[in-house]
């Protein structure tokens, strides 16, 4: 487990090659991506898939928010869409999102996990029959222990994890459900976490 | 992952054994949530794999009863997204009522929460004595459900909150009797309504129709299922019919987009050119 930024470029440290990136954030989860998404710089070209818990109800401003404010293509994901390199996707409100085997998109309305919906296990665990070990997994602040089991399989299967410093993070009952059940890649900080973003897209693509 | 490999295999095998043995037919069903599903019965029949569960329903048809349980999504609300019962109000209504007489299939109508709502709404507007209203579903315990319109106490007053957004003229109390835990609906509510077994992934148009439902249903088709359902959608209506969808269901994508308007898309409210 590496808990610095230092130990990144070091030669040893060594990332994996992915295919795409899967997140998941809940309390306090805004603010973390866009600290750790404003490290991007326009042209990335890994995808993102983001899961972050909101109110079912809100039509969902969230794609407007952060396209605002990053560099790179953000969208809400449509139902069967496919996944196109280097743009950030955010779920719907009220929908589970899932990777399917051809690497497209889907919705559906499954029961809750964890009280919500969409479900940050549910994105990972597609994520993982998608990509298998061409997967890195990030888990922020949220304050339930969805996305740990997730996040769990993502490592077992050979992809890439990363949890939040429950130290850095506004809640702090996410990160630690996620450490609770493996020991990460990488615990990192915020700002680390954007850098690492960087450098995993400087090594795939 | 040799084990995930396996599974994979003995998920086909199960699909396949169920559409041979049963004609249900999930093969064009988006994997990811079938599978998640599968999962689920699996943990609940207390078998260790697929293939165990697939001998189960094999050799017992009620055990196929209760996976099919499982393999349908019975997710549904009155007035589900408000704004949406809204603009059929004010946007389809007063077109619909130019026809004398009006045919609506609610298809994939699960429990029957969406057909007592079109209901309420048509009765309202006038409409619901020269309407016939088709309700279909693959799940026959899921039609069963929606025939009795007896729904559970606890979702009355998110249902009713739905209702007064959605435009409702009166008391949504007026539509029901409490009893004990449930709201019995007003019977006189389906007298007009058929409701049937049907499949969008192996059957055809049985009827022309004005108006035809089909919400949060597509979410769990593949594009050449979806594909499918819209052309049956397709044939089914009437010159200038109306085809309205889930709050992420889209024709955009489809072959078919070319073949409807947008009216409301917003409210994913389509109208066939």
């Amino acid at each position: 487990m590496k808990t610095n930024i230092i130990d990144i470029g070091s030669p040893e440290s060594a990332l994996p090659i992915v295919d795409a990136i899967v997140v998941g954030a809940s309390a306090g989860g805004v603010q973390a991506l866009l600290k750790i998404f404003s490290a991007l710089k326009p042209g990335f070209r890994l995808p993102i898939i983001t899961v972050l818990h909101v109110p079912d109800e809100r039509r969902s401003q969230l794609a407007h928010v952060f396209q605002n404010r990053l560099p790179i293509p953000v969208k809400e994901a449509d139902d069967k869409e496919t996944i196109v390199p280097g743009t950030l996707y955010f779920a719907a409100p009220g929908y589970h999102l899932s990777v399917e085997t051809d690497r497209s998109l889907s919705l559906s309305q499954e029961d809750r996990v964890f009280h919500s919906r969409p479900s940050i296990d549910i994105l990972f665990d597609s994520a993982v029959d998608a990509f298998g070990p061409r997967l890195a997994g990030v888990l922020l602040t949220g304050a339930n222990s969805d996305g740990a089991q997730g996040l769990a399989r993502i490592k077992q299967c050979g992809g890439l994890s990363v949890i939040q410093d429950p130290d850095d993070a506004q809640a702090r009952t996410m990160p630690e459900a996620a450490l609770a059940l493996q020991a990460p890649d990488y615990l990192l900080p915020l700002n680390d976490i954007g850098q690492l973003l960087v450098e995993l897209e400087r090594i795939a693509c | 992952m040799p084990h995930e490999r396996n599974a994979e295999i003995e998920l086909r095998l199960l699909i396949e054994a169920i559409y041979l043995k049963y004609s249900y037919d999930f093969r064009d069903y988006s994997g990811a949530s079938v599978k998640r599903r599968v999962n689920h019965a699996l943990r609940q029949f207390e078998c260790k794999t697929i293939s165990a569960l697939q001998e189960r329903v094999l050799h017992d048809p009620t055990a196929f009863m209760q996976l099919l349980q499982f393999l349908t999504i019975p997710v549904s609300e009155m007035f589900r997204d408000p704004g949406h019962f809204l603009a059929i109000r004010q946007e389809v209504v007063p077109l619909l009522k130019t026809y004398p007489s009006v045919k609506v299939w609610i298809a994939g109508c699960s429990t029957g929460e969406e057909v007592y709502s079109m209901a309420i709404l048509l009765r309202e507007e006038g409409l619901l004595e020269r309407t016939i209203i088709y309700a279909t579903d693959i799940n026959p315990s899921s039609l069963e459900k929606a025939k009795q319109g007896i729904f559970s106490l606890e979702n009355i007053r998110a249902y009713t909150e739905n209702y007064q957004k959605a435009g409702g003229q009166r008391a949504f109390s007026d539509y029901y009797t409490a009893a004990y835990d449930y709201a019995i609906f007003d019977k006189s509510l389906r007298d007009n309504v058929t409701f049937a077994d049907h499949s969008l992934a192996t059957d055809s148009v049985f009827s022309e129709t004005q108006l035809i439902s089909c919400r949060n249903v597509l979410i769990y088709f593949n594009k050449k299922l979806q594909d499918r359902a819209f052309g049956l959608f397709h044939d089914s209506l009437c010159h200038r019919g109306f085809l309205v969808l889930g709050s992420k269901e889209t024709l955009d994508f489809s072959s078919y987009s070319g073949k409807f308007d947008a009216l409301v898309k917003q409210e994913r409210i389509y109208r066939k050119t």
